[in-house]
């Protein structure tokens, strides 16, 4: 058995929630990011349209007609959005994320990140495996035998659903090569 | 009575072993979906839809939909012994439920909550039987015009009359239509949105979408909030049953008056929410002594229950009937429906009766038992929030890149779900609603295609959609539900002119 994967936990689930939380981000702040990102895509979205023909052909408009204009609304949408969170008061900045609320999303983010990398390289139901263990036994605290066990039960009751039972294909890896998978 | 015929029918092709076993298996799947922090309705039944991937598409929408009866009745359990809405819609519910729990009264405060859910979706499914039939055949003489206009409605309903920022739900609506766009387009057959990765030739699935933007944000969030699970038991004993059924009839007023809120409602788009908070102010204005809710009155459960519940299942109405869904859930479901090859829409009536009123069917009795499974298994299903959440996460992880990879045998689609699950999470924490976005991506290419080939049928001519009086009365509606804030705006400063110019004379 190898190790659990994730040695990437940045903050221990310990981590006072108490007076000294301090936000990472502001909550208009965020709005402010998410309105440029918008802008951007909507610019991008609208330029690929604009290319593939916003005008009206004989037969009714061209492809790009319908998602030009969408993206022009989100653009203007967002512009809005964007002047409105420029414009808030001080007041009003509550936070966004806390860095504790930050650490502890961070604690699921990361392992879910390489639970995917990991599915392409060794199959769902191994790397399902090490995400249920691995999980549990370092952000849960649960015992390693325990976390070993049920995250054992966990992934053979998934491949005996999917593979044998409901006939659903998944990403394999080595694993169920070796077994005739 | 020719849909009380088909009705009967419809439960002979309920009544076969397999649909009962997957029936029973969908309920209970359900209520642990529901009890679950972090899952709900939508979330369950996206993430267990690949389940139903092989199955015929009968089979699939009764377990499917029996999964949703569970969650729905699963969101009271937590709700009222925890005091964490399960849902949106079980918020009110909290607000007497909770104390009764507090002050002993559990078994109580859980019984009335089934009980008037149950209620709640009996009403909106008897309302289905007897209406869907009639409003798809009469949207069978729709066109392309008649379409486009009702899809227009549906959405400028949600901006018009949705509680949220006006142009957050602008921009999640115009990027879920968006997002619809990409890959290849139906009519012209021509490449949009793809910047040549071959990857999106594919288009933008919507139930990856949905899984991420639902099921993984939502693990996030739980994270985030650190939830501290301490709930009161309960066990409940056929004596409470009978005892709050035999109080029912004393608050037939307010059973009544949610259930109709929450059809009312349901029927609209986005209405669950609303619907139960209406219900719970409504029944406390009429109520004589106002000061006792909030403190673990029954009325208090009853009357958000049954507006939640009927307004859920009344969102099940206009997807059969016309195609369009009511709600998050009823919008999966819809995605489910195209999965298994079926096109939703009115000529389902016709051309798949035993679909339809397989699902109308199990509807009454996917209701029935799941009263009775969660009337008789509560301490089970409460026993599952002892298992540690850091146990639980990863396994809904898990489902959920199962669920995504599933759809189209694609690692793309996984990565997708993990982006979607950091946008849906971001989303949520600057109030931008999801809701108009699942429904745009699900319901975009079709509203495309019906606007393009009514203009295609006009030559161009916008006017088409004014061109008799049925396309044009509802074109309108949608106009005016658009600019609704605008206009009532209006008519306040109109009214109160006159108020303003009689003090001085």
């Amino acid at each position: 058995m190898s190790p659990p994967h994730e040695g990437a936990t940045p903050q221990e689930g310990t981590g006072a929630a108490g007076g000294e939380d301090r936000a990472v981000m502001s909550r208009r702040s965020a709005d402010i990011a998410v309105s440029i990102a918008l802008l951007g895509l909507a610019a991008l979205l609208g330029w690929d349209n604009w290319r593939t023909g916003i005008s009206w052909a004989s037969d009714g408009p061209r492809p790009g007609y319908f998602p030009f204009y969408l993206s022009v609304i989100l653009a203007a949408a967002s512009l809005y959005g964007l002047v409105k969170a420029l414009l808030e008061h001080a007041a009003a900045r509550d936070a966004f994320v806390t860095r504790a609320q930050l650490g502890r999303v961070m604690q699921v983010f990361v392992p879910t990140l390489l639970f995917c990398l990991l599915t392409q390289w060794l199959g769902i139901y191994v790397a399902s495996f090490l995400l249920v263990a691995g999980f549990m036994w370092r952000v849960g605290r649960i015992a390693l035998w325990k976390s070993l066990l049920t995250s054992f039960i966990f992934a053979l009751s998934m491949f005996i659903t999917f593979q044998i039972v409901f006939d659903v294909i998944m990403p394999k890896g080595p694993l169920e090569a070796l077994l005739g998978y | 009575m020719e849909a009380f015929g088909l009705l009967l029918h419809g439960f002979q092709v309920l009544l076969t072993f397999k649909i009962l076993a997957l029936m029973l298996v969908g309920l209970v799947l359900g209520v642990f979906v529901g009890v679950l922090p972090g899952l709900g309705g939508p979330n369950g039944v996206a993430i267990l839809l690949p389940l139903t991937f092989t199955m015929d598409p009968t089979s699939a929408i009764v377990m499917l939909s029996c999964i949703y009866w569970g969650a729905l009745f699963g969101g009271a359990i937590t709700s009222i012994l925890f005091n964490i809405p399960g849902e949106a819609w079980s918020v009110a519910t909290t607000f007497d439920g909770h104390p009764m729990a507090q002050q002993g009264r559990a078994a109580e405060a859980l019984t009335a909550a089934f009980t008037s859910s149950f209620i709640g979706s009996l009403v909106a499914v008897l309302l289905i039987t007897f209406l869907a039939p009639g409003i798809a055949s009469f949207a069978l003489r729709f066109g392309p015009p008649e379409f486009f206009a009702v899809y227009l409605l549906t959405f400028c309903s949600f901006v018009g009359l949705g509680k949220e920022d006006k142009h957050k739900t602008l921009i999640s609506m115009c990027l879920g239509l968006l997002l619809a766009g990409v890959g290849m387009d139906t009519i012209s057959g021509q490449l949009r949105m793809t910047f040549g990765w071959s990857e999106l030739f594919r288009g933008i699935n919507f139930l990856v979408a949905v899984i991420g933007l639902f099921g993984i944000s939502e693990i996030l969030l739980t994270m985030e909030e650190r939830l501290a699970l301490r709930g009161h038991a309960a066990r409940i004993s056929l004596r409470v049953v009978l005892q709050v059924w035999r109080e029912l009839p004393r608050y037939w007023v307010t059973l009544l008056r949610s259930s109709a809120i929450g059809c009312w409602l349901g029927i609209t788009p986005g209405g669950a929410i609303a619907a139960s908070f209406m219900g719970y102010n409504l029944a406390k204005r009429f109520a004589r002594d106002k000061e006792s809710f909030g403190k673990g009155r029954i009325e208090g459960v009853f009357a958000p229950e049954t507006a939640a519940h009927a307004s859920g299942t009344a969102a099940l109405l206009p997807m059969l009937a016309l195609g369009i869904p009511g709600s998050g859930t009823a919008a999966i479901l819809l995605g489910g429906l195209m999965v298994w090859g079926l096109n939703p829409g009115p000529l389902l009536f016709v051309e798949h009766k035993d679909f339809v009123w397989g699902l109308i069917a199990s509807m009454y009795l996917g209701n029935v038992v799941g009263l009775v499974i969660v009337l008789s298994t509560v301490p089970l299903f409460t026993a599952v929030l002892r298992v540690p959440f850091a146990a639980i996460a990863p396994m809904i992880i898990v489902s959920c890149a199962i669920g995504a990879y599933a759809i189209q045998n694609a690692m793309f689609d996984i990565w997708l779900m993990l982006l979607f699950g950091i946008v849906g999470y971001v989303f949520k924490k600057i109030s931008i609603p999801l809701a108009p976005f699942t429904l745009a991506l699900v319901l975009g290419s079709r509203a495309e295609d019906a606007f393009r080939l009514s203009m295609i049928g006009a030559g161009g001519d916008v006017r088409v959609f004014w061109s008799n009086g049925l396309v044009g009365s509802i074109t309108t509606l949608a106009l005016v539900l658009l600019f609704w804030p605008l206009l009532s705006i209006l008519a306040a400063r109109l009214r109160r002119m006159p108020a303003s110019i009689r003090p001085a004379g």
